[in-house]
């Protein structure tokens, strides 16, 4: 006998409770802390920082930790959570050109002002798991040096002196915000980098990759990445000057991009760039390479009809917010729909099968 | 019990007010996609956000609510959505849709005749009818401006040529006052004639695409088809199992493990009423 399933209600609340239960795992460990997850998962910290554009160590923890390390999960939250915030104003751009760097390579040139400063960097480790991890001791105390004081100047710097590469001239139209105006097309750089700077880093990396592997390929230099942090400034309108409210960490990546010119353009170096929070140059270094792809149209390039030149495609699919709310809803009950198809199919196959029965009786 | 901590119904009064603005622009060219600035919700987006967002500018203090999803108010995201307003507002809810103001639905339009003064919301999860035909959006937009819809009568031209009917069963297509193709939202065609000429007001809201758009009361909407093959609502050929209905929409339900089958009504507030009126199916208790 059937009976219409009552208690949706009680079925989440269960849910839920489970859900609290699982996250927690077993009571006789001892539980995460917020600082224990912002100290010692920093990059997955960075990264939901950066997707979640909101950049708040503390609450990245916290989100990391309420969604059981799914930390697709945790951007939804801070992007959720984000969305109530007040807004009091926008800051000046940063200079990156004055970031303390922890970090800052050149592949392009064997040394440069500046210098060469590796950093915090798994590039050179080897990868072999370290069982002394886990086991509990102390970390042995890293070398330390004082901060060079004299700048760092981003090495497209150098080039544009000699006119190698193409200009930047700085615009002074204030760029579109994502967040409070439908995305519409087409989308001007700014929109794109603005995208691009939250967009899954699964999804941009493939991207990426997929232009190095000849997908409109686009031979990218790393021209310079650099980790640090720098200022954030803004205006006061009561006080007529702009005062430092904080101080973020972000990584730059700015590839030096060969071209041989085009009917537009003369032969020269371009530019793509990336701008993320926190440190997060898998990121960036993809960010930059899509985002030197999609100018293929401003710099008079063939349309290779390839996924990274496609601004449309890739603007439209680079939000793992979206991408994943849409993914997953499939989950919900379509029967209503299903049980359309149903009387469909049913009624295609009676036709067919009448109609081949005629043609055999023929 | 209200969550003092956020504005009445969740959202902000400016984004509200955004919004409201989206809504009647929606209103004032029906069947038109308005654009507008969808913001996170704290509920996935494909599950509901456009029509949260829409819901949550249009609701009062005043209002009463229902939510459906698949026509039954005691689906899972109907009463997720349900307690997010509860919480979030503090309005009245009712499963009765004549006792509703605003009943926001996923993939149904009521049994019952909808009344001047409610508004119908539905949950849009891609708006653009054009869409599986064209995947750009640029494009998209221009066939709507220039009203160049050949591309949808080829498809249903080729459906006809290929099955001898119009192979959609669901999200079927229609034409508003003669202008705008407008996705009625995944609603089963069966409730395609209750679109046009209604007399509430009926949001639609995509949140992940970011559009609105409406239909005021007494609006003429029309299936698309063609002479020789007229648009047919269509359901399973039955009674319901437990109110005897005749001419409401069903769901099928698989009962034993011998695939024995039987078919209720998926509107559940329709059905109850129904049966509390004393009409019986064969498979009441």
């Amino acid at each position: 006998m059937y009976v219409a399933v009552k208690g949706g209600e009680r079925a989440i609340e269960n849910a839920h409770a489970w859900l609290a239960e699982e996250r927690r795992g077993n009571p006789d460990i001892v539980e995460l802390s917020i600082a224990q997850i912002r100290e010692q998962l920093a990059l997955a910290v960075n990264r939901v920082m950066a997707e979640g554009s909101l950049y708040d160590p503390d609450l990245a923890a916290l989100a990391i930790k309420q969604a059981r390390g799914d930390l697709i999960e945790a951007i939804f939250l801070i992007r959720a959570y984000r969305t109530t915030l007040p807004r009091f104003g926008a800051s000046r751009p940063v200079d990156t050109g004055a970031m303390a760097c922890d970090r800052r390579i050149s592949a392009t040139f064997k040394d440069l002002p500046g210098g060469q400063i590796l950093g915090p960097t798994f590039d050179y480790t080897h990868r072999l798991l370290d069982f002394k991890l886990a086991a509990e001791g102390a970390v042995p105390q890293a070398a330390t040096r004082d901060a060079g004081t004299g700048p760092v100047p981003h090495v497209a710097d150098f080039l544009n002196r000699e006119g190698l590469i193409e200009d930047a001239p700085p615009v002074d139209t204030p760029p579109p915000d994502l967040t409070r105006e439908p995305l519409e097309f087409p989308a001007d750089r700014a929109l794109r980098l603005q995208a691009l700077a939250r967009a899954d880093e699964g999804f941009t990396l493939g991207l990426a990759y997929s232009t190095q592997r000849g997908y409109a390929r686009n031979h990218a230099f790393v021209g310079e990445l650099r980790i640090g942090s720098v200022p954030v400034e803004m205006d006061i309108p009561e006080l007529g000057f702009a005062i430092e409210i904080g101080e973020i960490t972000l990584t730059e990546c700015e590839t030096v991009n060969q071209f041989k010119g085009s009917k537009t353009e003369p032969p020269q170096f371009t530019r793509g760039y990336g701008l993320v929070f926190g440190q997060t140059e898998r990121k960036a270094i993809s960010m930059a390479l899509v985002d030197r792809a999609m100018r293929w149209q401003e710099l008079g390039e063939d349309d290779q009809g390839a996924p990274a030149q496609d601004i449309e495609f890739v603007l439209a699919h680079a939000d793992n917010i979206q991408a994943t709310g849409f993914l997953e809803h499939i989950k919900l009950p379509h029967y209503v729909d299903f049980q359309s198809e149903l009387e469909l199919v049913r009624k295609l196959r009676r036709e067919a099968g009448a109609s081949q029965l005629q043609e055999a009786a023929e | 019990m209200t969550e003092r901590a956020y504005n009445f119904a969740y959202l902000d009064e400016q984004t509200k007010r955004m919004i409201r603005r989206a809504i009647l622009k929606g209103l004032a060219i029906p069947g038109y996609q308005v654009p507008f600035a969808s913001r996170e919700m704290p509920m996935p987006y494909g599950w509901g956000t456009g029509g949260v967002q829409v819901s949550a500018a249009v609701l009062t203090p005043d209002d009463t609510l229902k939510v459906i999803d698949q026509g039954a108010d005691d689906t899972t995201n109907a009463v997720s959505i349900r307690s997010f307003f509860q919480r979030t507002a503090g309005v009245a809810t009712t499963t009765a849709t004549r006792d509703a103001t605003v009943i926001q639905t996923r993939h149904r339009i009521p049994e019952e005749p909808l009344r001047e003064g409610q508004i119908l919301v539905y949950q849009v999860p891609i708006p653009e009818p054009l869409r599986f035909l064209e995947p750009r959006e640029s494009e998209t937009r221009k066939m709507h401006s220039l009203e160049d819809y050949g591309l949808m009568h080829v498809k249903l031209y080729e459906d006809i040529a290929r099955h001898g009917h119009i192979a959609t069963s669901y999200a079927y297509p229609v034409k508003v006052e003669g202008r705008y193709v407008m996705d009625p939202s995944p609603i089963p065609k069966f409730d395609n004639p209750k679109l046009g000429n209604m007399a509430a007001i009926q949001l639609f809201g995509a949140g992940r695409e970011q559009r609105i758009y409406a239909l005021p009361p007494y609006t003429q909407v029309v299936s698309l088809d063609f002479d020789d093959h007229p648009f047919e609502p269509s359901k399973a050929d039955h009674p319901c199992g437990m109110c005897g209905g005749t001419d409401s929409y069903l769901d099928e339900l698989i009962v034993d493990d011998a695939g024995g089958r039987m078919f209720v009504c998926s509107d559940t507030d329709y059905c109850e009423g129904r049966q509390a009126a004393g009409h019986k199916g064969k498979d009441a208790a």
